[in-house]
C-alpha cells in the first residue's frame, strides 16, 4: 500500500524539515552490561545467557566497568558534560524481547548531556564543502534486548503463529545517542542525516568502543522527521522511522518521509505521530505503532543498581586518552604508516583510514592492511554499491587473512576465496578455511607426493623438460594444481619439479 | 497534590487510574475488584504520604537504601548456563529458543 508523495524538489518550495536522530550502539565489550555472559555475535541460541540476563528472580546486576568507561569516552568525544551523579532506571513494558518485563536504561539522569558533533557535508548541487554542527542532547547507557524470530508463512508479525526468542543479545551494553532537533538544513536534510551517522560511526570506530556494523545491528538508527510550512514558528508533528540499517537507507528514509508528509499536508491531512518501518526494497516507509496513547513506561530508579558518580580524575584521564581530532589523527597515522602522499589520499578518499588503523591494530603491517582494503575489498564494495566500511567483514578478519598470507598458509588466490566466504556470511576466516578446505597444500611432503604423481603420469613431458624445454613444466604445475584443487603455491611446485628432475631452472633468479 | 508548603497532602488514587494501571500490568479486574483495590491502594498511598510530612530540608533524595556508588565489575566473561537449564523453565521451546504466543503489537 503506497501512499501519495510529492516530488522532493517541490517539498522544499513549501516546507522546512526538522530532523532528529537516535543512534543505538552496541559496545564491543567481552561480557554483557550487568553479567559475565559473553557477547559474541552469531553464537548458538541462548548459549550466552544466565540468571541475570534471563531476569530470573533473585539475580543481581552489577555494572561492567569497561562499558562505563566506553560511554564516558563517547560522551567526551561528543563534547558532552559528564554527570557528577547518574542513575539507572527501569523502563517497564511487556514484550517477550525482555524476559524481566523491564529494560534497565537511564531516564532523567543520563551519564552524558549537552554536546555536539561537527559534520562535514558536501552540497551535491554546488559541490561545496560545509560543516554543520549537530547538537547532542544526551548519551545514555542501557541494555540490549533479545532477538525474536516470527514463525509463520511470511515471517511477518501479523501472519505469525508464534515467535521464538533468543536471549543472547539481551543485556549487551547499548549506548543511545540522541541529537537535538536539526533545523535549517533545507534541501540538504537527507545528506545531513547520512553525514551525521557516517561521522558518528567513524568517531566510534576511532574510539574502538564498538564494531559499528549496521548490517549486524551493532549500530542502529531511528530517524525522526517533521515538516513545517516555510516561515511557521511551530514545528510539525514528527514520525519516527525505526531501525534504518544502512547509511544509504538513512538518506532515503528522510527523503521519503519528507515527500510523504508533504503530500498529506498539501491535502489538508494531519501527520500522525507514529513509528514507521523502512523498506529497503523500494525506499518507502509504512505505519507501525501509533503513539497517540502516550507511552507509559513508569520509569523508576533501578533499586538493584547503585548510582554512578564518575571520579573527575578518572574522567580527566579518559579525556587525555581520546584519539586526536580527525584531521590531526590522519596526519599522525600518515607519518606512522609511511605511505606516500598519493597513497594516503587514496586511503582517505576510500574512507578506509579507520579500517586500516583497526587492521594494523589487529596485527598487520600498514602496507598489508592497505593492500586488501584498497584492492580486493574496494573492488567487492564497488560491485555491491556500498562503502568498504559497510562490507560484512571486520578489520580483525582482514588482519587474520593477511597474517595467513604472510605465513604462507594462504596464497593471494586462496585469500580472495576466504574473503568471498566471509562476505557470504560463512563465518570468520578460520571457519571459512576449514569449511572450504582452503589451506595451501602444506609441507613439501604432501606437495611432493602430488608432484611425483604428476611426473609419473607424464613421462613425455618429463623428457621434454630434461631436454631443455623448460616451458613444458607448466603441464606438471597445471596437473598438480588440478590435483590439489588450486591450493598449491605454483612457484613452489615449479621449484619442486626442477629439484626432482635434477635440472637447473633457468627462470629462477 | 502539593500544598503551599511544598509538602504532599492526602494521597488518593482514582478508579480510572487503577484501571489504567491494571491495563499496563495486563490484569483483568472486575468492577468490584477495581472498587476494592482503589480503596486499598488509596490507604497504602495515604500511609506512605505520611513520610512527606517530615521536614526534608537539606536531605538529598536517594534511590537506594545503601549509601554506595560506583559498584562495578571487570569486563570478564564467566560461564553461562547450559541451554537445557536455560530452557528448563520455558513453558515451550523450539530450536533452543523460547517459544512464545503470537505477538500482536510491536516492540516498544
Ligand atoms: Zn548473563
Amino acid at each position: 500500500m503506497t501512499e501519495p508523495v510529492v516530488d522532493y524538489a517541490e517539498v522544499l518550495t513549501r516546507y522546512e524539515p526538522v530532523l532528529g536522530l537516535e543512534v543505538h550502539v552496541e559496545l564491543a565489550t567481552a561480557s554483557k552490561m550487568f553479567c559475565g555472559c559473553a557477547t559474541e555475535f552469531g553464537a548458538a541460541p541462548n548459549t550466552q545467557t544466565c540468571p541475570v540476563c534471563l531476569g530470573l528472580p533473585g539475580a543481581l546486576p552489577v555494572s561492567n566497568d569497561t562499558a562505563l568507561a566506553s560511554i564516558v569516552r563517547i560522551g567526551l568525544a561528543l563534547n558532552c558534560t559528564i554527570a557528577a551523579d547518574s542513575r539507572f532506571a527501569r523502563k517497564n513494558y511487556f514484550y517477550p524481547d525482555m524476559p524481566k518485563d523491564f529494560q534497565i536504561s537511564q531516564y532523567d539522569e543520563p551519564l552524558c548531556t549537552d554536546g555536539w558533533l561537527d559534520v562535514p557535508v558536501v552540497d551535491p548541487e554546488s559541490q561545496t564543502d560545509g560543516v554543520i554542527r549537530v547538537g547532542i542532547e544526551r548519551v545514555h547507557m542501557e541494555e540490549d534486548t533479545g532477538k525474536l524470530t516470527h514463525a509463520g508463512s511470511t515471517g511477518r508479525i501479523h501472519d505469525a503463529g508464534y515467535s521464538l526468542v533468543d536471549y543472547n543479545r539481551s543485556g549487551i551494553p547499548l549506548v543511545e545517542i540522541v541529537t537535538r532537533p536539526i533545523t535549517a538544513t533545507g534541501a540538504l536534510a537527507p545528506q545531513v542525516a547520512r553525514a551525521y551517522v557516517t561521522q558518528l560511526r567513524d568517531l566510534l570506530r576511532a574510539l574502538a568502543v564498538s564494531d559499528v556494523r549496521m548490517e549486524q545491528g551493532s549500530l542502529r538508527c531511528d530517524v525522526n522527521v517533521s515538516l513545517a510550512p516555510i516561515g511557521a514558528t511551530a514545528w510539525g508533528t514528527r514520525t519516527e522511522t525505526k531501525n534504518v540499517n544502512s547509511l544509504r537507507s538513512v538518506e532515503r528514509a528522510v527523503r521519503y518521509e519528507m515527500s510523504r508528509q508533504a503530500a498529506r499536508l498539501d491535502a489538508g491531512q494531519s501527520i500522525v505521530q507514529e513509528t514507521r518501518h523502512f523498506h529497503e526494497a523500494d525506499g518507502t516507509t509504512s505505519a507501525g505503532r501509533s503513539k497517540e496513547q502516550a507511552e507509559d513506561y513508569r520509569y523508576f530508579p533501578e533499586p538493584d543498581l547503585v548510582p554512578i558518580q564518575p571520579d573527575p580524575a578518572w574522567v580527566a584521564r579518559l579525556r587525555e586518552d581520546l584519539p586526536a581530532a580527525p584531521h590531526l589523527r590522519r596526519e599522525q597515522l600518515h607519518a606512522e604508516w609511511g605511505f606516500t602522499a598519493a597513497e594516503m589520499r587514496d586511503v582517505v578518499n576510500a574512507g578506509a583510514v579507520e579500517l586500516i588503523a583497526a587492521t594494523v591494530a589487529a596485527g598487520t603491517t600498514p602496507a598489508g592492511a592497505r593492500k586488501w582494503w584498497l584492492g580486493e575489498l574496494a573492488r567487492r564494495a564497488t560491485q555491491l554499491g556500498v562503502s568498504a566500511a559497510d562490507l560484512p567483514i571486520t578489520p580483525a578478519a582482514v588482519a587474520r587473512i593477511e597474517q595467513l598470507v604472510d605465513a604462507g598458509t594462504l596464497t593471494d588466490t586462496l585469500a580472495r576465496q576466504v574473503i568471498e566466504g566471509v562476505l557470504a556470511g560463512e563465518g570468520e576466516p578460520d571457519a571459512v578455511i576449514a569449511a572450504r578446505d582452503l589451506q595451501v597444500v602444506g609441507g613439501d611432503g604432501e606437495l611432493g607426493v602430488a608432484v611425483d604423481a604428476a611426473l609419473a603420469a607424464e613421462p613425455e613431458v618429463v623428457e621434454r623438460i630434461r631436454a631443455g624445454k623448460h616451458a613444458a613444466v607448466g603441464v606438471i604445475v597445471g596437473a598438480v594444481m588440478k590435483q590439489t584443487r588450486g591450493r598449491a603455491d605454483a612457484a613452489r611446485v615449479r621449484a619442486l619439479v626442477f629439484e626432482r628432475l635434477g635440472v637447473v631452472d633457468e627462470a629462477a633468479g | 497534590m502539593v500544598d503551599d508548603s511544598g509538602i504532599q497532602g492526602e494521597a488518593t488514587i482514582s478508579e480510572q487510574e487503577v484501571r489504567h494501571l491494571a491495563h499496563l500490568a495486563r490484569l483483568a479486574l472486575t468492577d468490584d475488584e477495581v472498587a476494592h483495590f482503589t480503596g486499598q491502594l488509596g490507604a497504602i498511598l495515604h500511609a506512605v504520604s505520611e513520610v512527606a510530612r517530615v521536614d526534608r530540608t537539606g536531605v538529598t533524595p536517594m534511590s537506594h537504601a545503601v549509601a554506595l556508588a560506583n559498584v562495578t565489575r571487570p569486563d570478564l566473561v564467566t560461564a553461562s548456563l547450559p541451554v537445557a537449564e536455560v530452557l528448563a523453565a520455558a513453558p515451550a521451546a523450539e530450536d533452543d529458543r523460547f517459544r512464545v504466543p503470537r505477538i500482536l503489537g510491536e516492540a516498544p
